[in-house]
């Protein structure tokens, strides 16, 4: 009996990574498929999507550089995922963030380099954080779904990039006005994220970023507000006569991951773009959720994740050679969410059935694993 | 001379309400079955890239319509699979789902087509004798493409079939309470499959209606999230086909408004006008909610499972 719980708890511990590990694994399957369909050698594809993500020293920095952004983006959507606030927004929080931060860049170019950099990441993080609250507090208050809103206020920041970037935020260099170029000048040296290593894309956001994936992971399972945001994910219903406000936590979860997606848009223009571009956020949104949902919705999971989406995005753009385009990576990505999402019954019915036999053992062993939740569940009482 | 381009303008917005019509209305199906589908536009994006690539090689309109329903009816089975048999979370299936016939549409754009060439016959103008020379409402109404009235009847014939069919009894029994529906013996996970399913079929041909029928183009993400207003449209509908008519002629309004401020030349950025329809869905998401809460189907977005009840 408990030779059998203790193989049950260790596969149930292996879940988070062995799930994500298959859906890599079918959704490579079913896009050879595909592959072989259009007459292209999956083999090579595949092979390209290794070599060009890994195969040198500068396409590793590329992917680092990419999985900075995706990261950040990341643990956002696991907050709000958390909270069950299915912020699909986050492509458009990107943007309005990544424009607050060289709006801010460009006004106050004369602000010592380290304090610049900090106030124009700053203004990135609270323009996220303020563009992600308007579906919040739709969400809570007005009872309007919040997919479906994220996803309008994706298509009004991308137009809103457009109009900033073709009127006050214009590049005044001359020459590119009059060539009807929509991006903004460039940012002064002093703004830039300091590089890790000298001529590549390997720079001082991706300490940062994982640092903000420790802090997330912090907040989310050692604060009180963590706890909280869990908990109305969880079951709205019992927070909510646990004296939990559900509405104040809807806005806060969803005004924090619009202000991490704020904040890796900033870190995108400040460590890579040093102005802002037309499609500086592309794929970044919804590659951010896929990374998310691939992790487990765990901060921590979000960095090899982030790593491994990060390779795709970059190796995406090389496959060329290889005669596809880069949307495979796109295809790849919708059929690795649709694995995920679909693995959950599955999961839960081999959970299921696992329990039955040993009942009283996992009873046991899940009351002893309780007494801390039951600690925080005290305290979020008083 | 200014009357005219409006009447021409309105013209517009009616042949454009066509693709928002029938994935509006396959929608509402599925949503009345209690399975809330948010693949809509990637399912419209494989459709249009479907009926194109048909009618590219020589195929009629026709054909190309029922290849883009066969593609839209394949998905919409694959996404009823996820939710209903692996009851999986339906908001992130749908963006699975969506993504999917994003990448893939364009995947077979750039391999099979590579750049941006019209076909020369999609579906003509069809003017219909007598009704079409009605001043006015002739040229707006009648004188459209067989889409367009294919999508115009189909507004009656979801409202017969959801309001007076055993069929359309089932699918909002299934929708409002599984439990009860499943106790009288209505199969529920059928019904919710065959709902689903025709709302894959509608979505596809909307794609089809899109780019055989409003243009003679396929482009990368062309719907520009068409299929996500769709869904929007259902709420703001009060999930009745005669609400959805409503919710699209308002955005036919919108569109309408929004080409005619940029032929009046307003000096107006066209991006900022632009934003006009995704603020204007914000918009109608909040008033759906004050005008219809009690009309959504209860058990929407819930798999059901029979041994918990």
């Amino acid at each position: 009996m408990t030779l059998y719980s203790r193989f049950t708890r260790q596969r149930e511990a292996l879940m988070p990574i062995l799930v994500p590990v298959l859906a890599v694994a079918a959704a490579l399957a079913v896009g050879a498929v595909f592959l072989l369909a259009l007459g292209i050698d999956p083999g090579k594809v595949y092979e390209k999507l290794i070599s060009g993500a890994v195969g040198s020293t500068y396409s590793q920095t590329q992917t680092i550089g990419k999985a900075t952004t995706l990261l950040l983006v990341a643990i956002g959507v696991c907050i709000a995922f958390r909270a069950n606030v299915l912020n699909i927004g986050v492509e458009g929080q990107v943007i309005v963030g990544g424009l607050a931060t060289t709006a801010f860049a460009l006004n106050f170019k004369d602000l010592p380099s380290p304090i610049l950099i900090t106030l124009s990441l700053l203004a990135g993080f609270i323009a996220g954080g303020a563009w992600a609250a308007i579906p919040g507090v739709l969400k809570a208050w007005f009872r309007v779904n919040e997919i479906l809103s994220t996803i309008m206020m994706n298509q009004i920041s991308v137009y809103l990039l457009i109009v900033l970037l073709t009127g006050p935020l214009q590049d005044t260099t001359a020459g590119t006005a009059s060539a009807n170029i929509v991006q903004s000048s460039k940012i002064p040296e002093a703004a830039w994220l300091p590089l890790l290593i000298p001529r590549t894309v390997f720079h001082l956001g991706a300490i940062l970023a994982v640092i903000a994936a420790f802090v997330v992971y912090f907040f989310l399972w050692r604060t009180v507000a963590g706890y909280r945001i869990r908990a109305v994910g969880q079951n709205p219903y019992a927070s909510a006569y646990a004296g939990i406000s559900v509405k104040r936590m809807t806005v806060l979860a969803m005004v924090l991951s619009g202000a991490l997606a704020g904040l890796a848009g900033g870190v995108e223009v400040l460590g890579i773009t040093h102005r802002a571009i037309q499609d500086f956020s592309t794929g970044y949104g919804f590659s951010g959720i896929v990374v998310a949902l691939f992790g487990s919705l765990h901060p921590l999971g979000a960095i090899p994740a982030a790593l491994l989406f990060g390779g795709m995005l970059v190796s995406g753009t090389k496959l060329g050679s290889v005669g596809v385009s880069s949307s495979m990576v796109t295809v790849l990505e919708g059929l690795i969410v649709l694995f995920v999402v679909s693995s959950s019954e599955l999961v839960r019915r081999s959970r299921r059935h696992a329990a039955e036999p040993p009942l009283r053992a996992e009873t046991e062993s899940e009351l002893s694993a309780d007494t801390s939740l039951n600690a925080e569940r005290k305290e979020v009482v008083t | 001379m200014a009357d005219s381009s409006i009447v021409l303008i309105a013209a517009q917005g009616v042949s454009a309400s066509a693709s928002y019509l029938y994935a509006s209305l396959g929608e509402a199906f599925g949503q009345r079955s209690g399975v809330f589908n948010l693949g809509v536009d990637g399912i419209m994006l494989m459709g249009a890239f479907t009926a194109f690539y048909t009618v590219y090689n020589g195929q009629s309109p026709l054909v190309g319509v029922l290849a883009a329903a066969l593609v839209g009816a394949a998905m919409g089975l694959l996404m009823a699979f996820i939710s209903v048999t692996l009851k999986a979370e339906q908001g992130i299936s749908g963006i699975g789902l969506y993504m999917f016939g994003l990448g893939l549409s364009t995947l077979l754009f750039d391999t099979l087509i590579k750049s941006v060439r019209p076909i020369d016959h999609g579906f003509d103008k069809l003017p219909i004798p007598v009704l079409s020379t009605i001043p006015v409402i002739g040229p707006i109404l009648f004188n459209q493409n067989l889409m367009v009235y294919g999508a115009l009847l189909l507004v009656p014939i979801s409202w017969f079939v959801l309001n007076k069919t055993t069929l359309g009894l089932n699918i909002r029994a299934a929708g409002q309470n599984p439990q009860a529906a499943d106790a009288m013996g209505v199969n529920v996970a059928l019904v919710r499959y065959f709902a689903v399913t025709f709302g894959g079929t509608m979505a596809g041909i909307a794609g089809a209606s899109l780019s055989i029928a409003q243009t003679n183009i396929f482009q990368q993400n062309m719907t520009n999230g068409i299929g996500f207003i769709a869904v929007a449209l259902v709420y703001f509908g009060g999930w009745s086909p005669i609400g959805i008519l409503g919710g699209t002629l308002l955005f036919s309004v919108v569109t309408t408004l929004q080409l005619w401020i940029q032929t009046l030349g307003v000096p107006i950025s066209p991006s900022l006008i632009s934003m006009l329809p995704s603020v204007v869905t914000i918009i109608a998401l909040v008033l759906a909610v004050y005008f219809y809460r009690t009309q959504a189907p209860s058990a929407l977005g819930q798999p059901y499972r029979r041994d918990e009840n």
